[in-house]
C-alpha cells in the first residue's frame, strides 16, 4: 500500500535532488566533485507544464537526465506518479521509464540515421507492448497524423527532413507511449523563429489532448512565457527562484532572475527602463563562491552574501533564495 | 555617397541555371549607421556579407552591377589589394567565437598579427596596442590573457577576443553574423552592448546578421528583411515592427511568443522556406501566404521604393497613412 501523501496529485515530485560529479584533475591529484545539480524541489501535476530557466552551466540538463532516469541522483528523492524512483529495482525502473519520456535540443542527432521513421516510432510500442506488429504500425500512423506528418514519411529516413519536421518526429516518438512526464531540453533552440512556433503549437495541442505535463527547459524567457504554468530559475546548480509564471514575469525578485529578465532583448524596447548590467561571467563550478553563487555578479550583493548560503524561502506566494529579496524589492 | 552601395547582387553555387542563393539584392550602408540583416536559415544573409569580403570560393559565383565599399570597386578586386582592404576597412566577426580563433596560437600573437599586417606595428609597440584593445573589450586580468589559448577561454571571452582583432585596424564598417546567437542571455547583452559602444566611438558602420527581431528592436537604425535570397522589405526601427508592409515580416513578428502574449497558440506561417527544386514561379512566399491572390503565382514582384523604406509585395500591408 502506498501512503497517500501530498503529493498524491503530482505526477512527479522532486525533493532535494541533487548530482555531483567526480572530475579528475590529473592522475595523482584528488578528484574535485563538481556539484551540478543542488537540492531541487518541485511538485508537477499532470497537464501542467514547468519550465526550467538559466544559463548554460547552471543544472539544467542534469536535471533532465535525474528526471529521466537516465542517471541516478547522488541524494534526494523522485516519485514519478507517486512511486518512489531512488532505490527502485531494476525492473521497478524500467516500469517507470515508460512514464517519463524526453525530447532532445538538436532534432539532427537524436534521431538515427539509419532507421526509417516507421521503425523508430513503433520501437518504443515494441520494446514496451505485447502489440502486434500490424497494431504497432497503426499506432504510429496515428501519432504520425497528430504531429502533421504525412503517411508516406513512415519509409523515410531522418536526413529527408527538415529540422522542424524531425523535431516533430523526436516529438511523436516521445509520445508514443502516452508519458505522465515529458521532459523537454531546450527543444526548439535549433530551430528558426517560424518554425519554432509551429513546434510550440504542437506542443501545446498535445498536451491538451494527452494531459502530459511537461518539464519545458529553455534559456528562451520569450518561449517560457509562452509555455509555461511554473518557473524554475536555476543558478549554478541550485534553484533560486521558483513559482507561478505570472508572478515571476511581473515582478521578479531575485536579482539573477530580474537580470535575466532584464538583459532579454525585447521587441519593444523601453528606453525608460535602464537594463539591469550583471558583470563578469558564471563562476567555475569546481570552486563555487563561498554563500551566494550570485553574489560577485550581484549588484546588490553585501559582507553576509559572500558568507552564507541564502536558502529557499516563501515571500510573495513564490520562493525566492536571497537574503535581501525584502530590501530589494522594498 | 553611401559607405556600401551593392546593387543587384546576387551569388550562385554552380551554373547559370543554379538557384541563386541570394537573388537581385540592392543594399546600402552609411557611415555610423547599424542595419540589420533579418531572415531564416538559408535566405542568404550571411553568403551576401561573404560575397562582400570575397570569401565565396568556386563553384560560387558573384555577379553585381554594383559592390562598392568606401569608393572601392569589390568585385575588380584581386588578392592582394583585396587583403590591403578586408580585415583593415571592412571587418567582420563570426557566430561561433570557438572555431572563428586559431586554436594554435595564443590570443595575444592573433591580435598582434591583426596590428602587424595592416598597421606595421611590431615588437612591443604591437604588444602594448594588443593589451589596449583586450582591456577595451572588458576582458578581466587582460594582461595575462595576451599569453592565454583560445582554449582557456569562455564563449563570452572569446567573443570579446574576436571583437578585439575586427576592431584592431579600426575598421569603417564592422560585419557581425550572428554575434551572440551562441551565447547565454546576460553574455549576449554584455557582447551587445559592447558592440554598440564600439559603434558609437569609432563612428563606424555596422551590419548585424541575426534571426532575432527582438535584438534588432533594440539596437538598429534599419532593418532589411530578407526571404529565400531576396530582401522583401527594408524599414527603419521601429515603424517596421509597429507597421510591417510584407506579409512574411508581419509572419515573423506573429511568430515571436512575446508578440502574442496570453495567447494560447502563436500564428505560424504554414510550411517551409522553398527549396531549389520547389521554387516558385511568382512571389516567393506565394505558396504561404494568406494574402496571395492569383498575380502573386503568376508574376514576381519587385522592390518598390516607400514612404520609409521598400517592399517586395503587390499587396502591402499597413499602408494607409495615418
Amino acid at each position: 500500500m502506498m501512503a497517500a501523501s501530498a503529493s498524491a496529485t503530482s505526477v512527479l515530485s522532486a525533493r532535494e535532488l541533487t548530482r555531483h560529479y567526480a572530475v579528475s584533475r590529473g592522475l595523482f591529484k584528488p578528484h574535485a566533485m563538481v556539484q551540478a545539480l543542488n537540492g531541487v524541489s518541485f511538485e508537477l501535476q499532470a497537464g501542467k507544464t514547468l519550465a526550467v530557466v538559466g544559463e548554460s552551466g547552471c543544472g539544467k540538463s542534469t536535471l533532465a537526465r535525474a528526471l529521466t532516469l537516465i542517471e541516478q541522483p547522488s541524494s534526494g528523492s523522485l516519485q514519478i506518479a507517486g512511486q518512489e524512483v531512488t532505490g527502485a529495482n531494476k525492473a521497478q525502473r524500467k516500469q517507470l521509464r515508460r512514464d517519463v519520456q524526453m525530447v532532445f535540443q538538436n532534432p539532427y542527432a537524436s534521431l538515427n540515421p539509419r532507421q526509417k521513421i516507421g521503425d523508430q516510432l513503433a520501437e518504443p510500442l515494441l520494446i514496451n507492448t505485447p502489440l502486434s506488429s500490424l497494431e504497432r504500425r497503426e499506432r504510429v500512423q496515428a501519432m504520425m497524423q497528430q504531429v502533421g506528418l504525412r503517411p508516406e514519411h513512415y519509409q523515410r529516413y531522418p536526413h529527408m527532413f527538415s529540422g522542424g519536421q524531425r523535431q516533430r518526429v523526436a516529438l511523436a516518438r516521445a509520445m508514443m507511449l502516452n508519458p505522465k512526464v515529458l521532459v523537454a531540453d531546450e527543444p526548439t533552440s535549433a530551430l528558426d523563429v517560424s518554425i519554432q512556433a509551429q513546434v510550440l503549437n504542437l506542443f501545446m495541442d498535445l498536451q491538451e489532448q494527452f494531459n502530459t505535463a511537461y518539464v519545458f527547459i529553455s534559456h528562451n524567457l520569450s518561449v517560457v512565457r509562452h509555455v509555461a504554468d511554473e518557473v524554475l530559475v536555476m543558478y549554478l546548480g541550485r534553484p533560486v527562484e521558483m513559482g507561478a509564471k505570472d508572478l515571476i514575469y511581473r515582478r521578479p525578485m531575485h536579482p539573477y532572475t530580474q537580470a535575466l529578465l532584464s538583459a532579454t532583448p525585447t521587441l519593444h524596447p523601453d528606453p525608460s527602463k535602464p537594463k539591469i548590467k550583471i558583470v563578469g561571467e558564471l563562476p567555475n563550478p569546481l570552486a563555487p563562491p563561498s554563500g551566494c553563487a550570485f553574489h560577485q555578479r550581484c549588484p546588490f550583493a553585501t559582507e553576509r552574501c559572500s558568507v552564507e548560503l541564502p536558502q529557499l524561502r516563501l515571500l510573495d506566494a513564490r520562493q525566492v533564495a536571497c537574503h535581501h529579496a525584502e530590501r530589494i524589492n522594498g | 555617397m553611401s559607405l556600401l552601395d551593392i546593387r543587384n547582387l546576387s551569388v550562385r553555387f554552380g551554373d547559370a541555371n543554379a538557384v541563386p542563393v541570394v537573388d537581385g539584392l540592392d543594399l546600402s550602408v552609411d557611415k555610423g549607421e547599424v542595419l540589420a540583416i533579418v531572415g531564416e536559415s538559408g535566405s542568404g544573409k550571411s553568403v551576401t556579407m561573404l560575397a562582400l569580403m570575397g570569401l565565396i570560393d568556386p563553384p560560387g559565383v558573384v555577379s553585381a552591377d554594383s559592390l562598392q565599399f568606401d569608393g572601392t570597386d569589390m568585385l575588380r578586386l584581386k588578392g592582394r589589394q583585396r587583403r590591403r582592404i578586408v580585415g583593415k576597412d571592412l571587418a567582420m566577426i563570426f557566430q561561433d567565437p570557438m572555431t572563428a580563433l586559431n586554436p594554435s596560437y595564443t590570443v595575444g600573437f592573433q591580435i598582434e598579427e591583426v596590428l602587424r599586417q595592416h598597421l606595421g606595428l611590431k615588437g612591443k609597440a604591437a604588444r602594448r596596442r594588443a593589451l589596449q584593445l583586450l582591456e577595451r573589450v572588458e576582458i578581466p586580468a587582460a594582461e595575462s590573457r595576451l599569453d592565454a589559448y583560445p582554449h582557456q577561454l569562455s564563449g563570452g571571452m572569446s567573443q570579446r577576443v574576436a571583437i578585439a582583432m575586427a576592431i584592431a585596424a579600426e575598421p569603417k564598417l564592422l560585419i557581425a553574423d550572428e554575434p551572440t546567437t551562441a551565447l547565454d542571455v546576460t553574455i549576449q547583452a554584455q557582447i551587445m552592448e559592447l558592440l554598440l559602444d564600439l559603434q558609437r566611438e569609432q563612428d563606424m558602420g555596422l551590419v548585424l546578421i541575426t534571426h532575432d527581431l527582438a535584438v534588432v528592436a533594440e539596437t538598429a537604425q534599419r532593418v532589411c528583411v530578407m526571404y529565400a535570397g531576396q530582401a522583401v522589405e527594408v524599414g527603419v526601427v521601429p515603424g517596421l515592427f509597429e507597421a510591417p508592409a510584407h506579409p512574411y515580416t508581419e509572419a515573423l513578428l506573429k511568430a515571436i511568443p512575446e508578440h502574442s502574449l496570453g495567447a494560447r497558440r502563436l500564428a505560424t506561417l504554414p510550411g517551409i522556406v522553398p527549396g531549389r527544386f520547389d521554387r516558385p514561379h511568382g512571389c516567393l512566399l506565394a505558396p504561404r501566404c494568406p494574402y496571395a491572390q492569383s498575380n502573386c503565382q503568376a508574376q514576381r514582384p519587385t522592390l518598390e521604393p516607400q514612404v520609409r523604406g521598400a517592399v517586395r509585395c503587390f499587396y502591402p500591408l499597413n499602408q494607409e497613412v495615418t
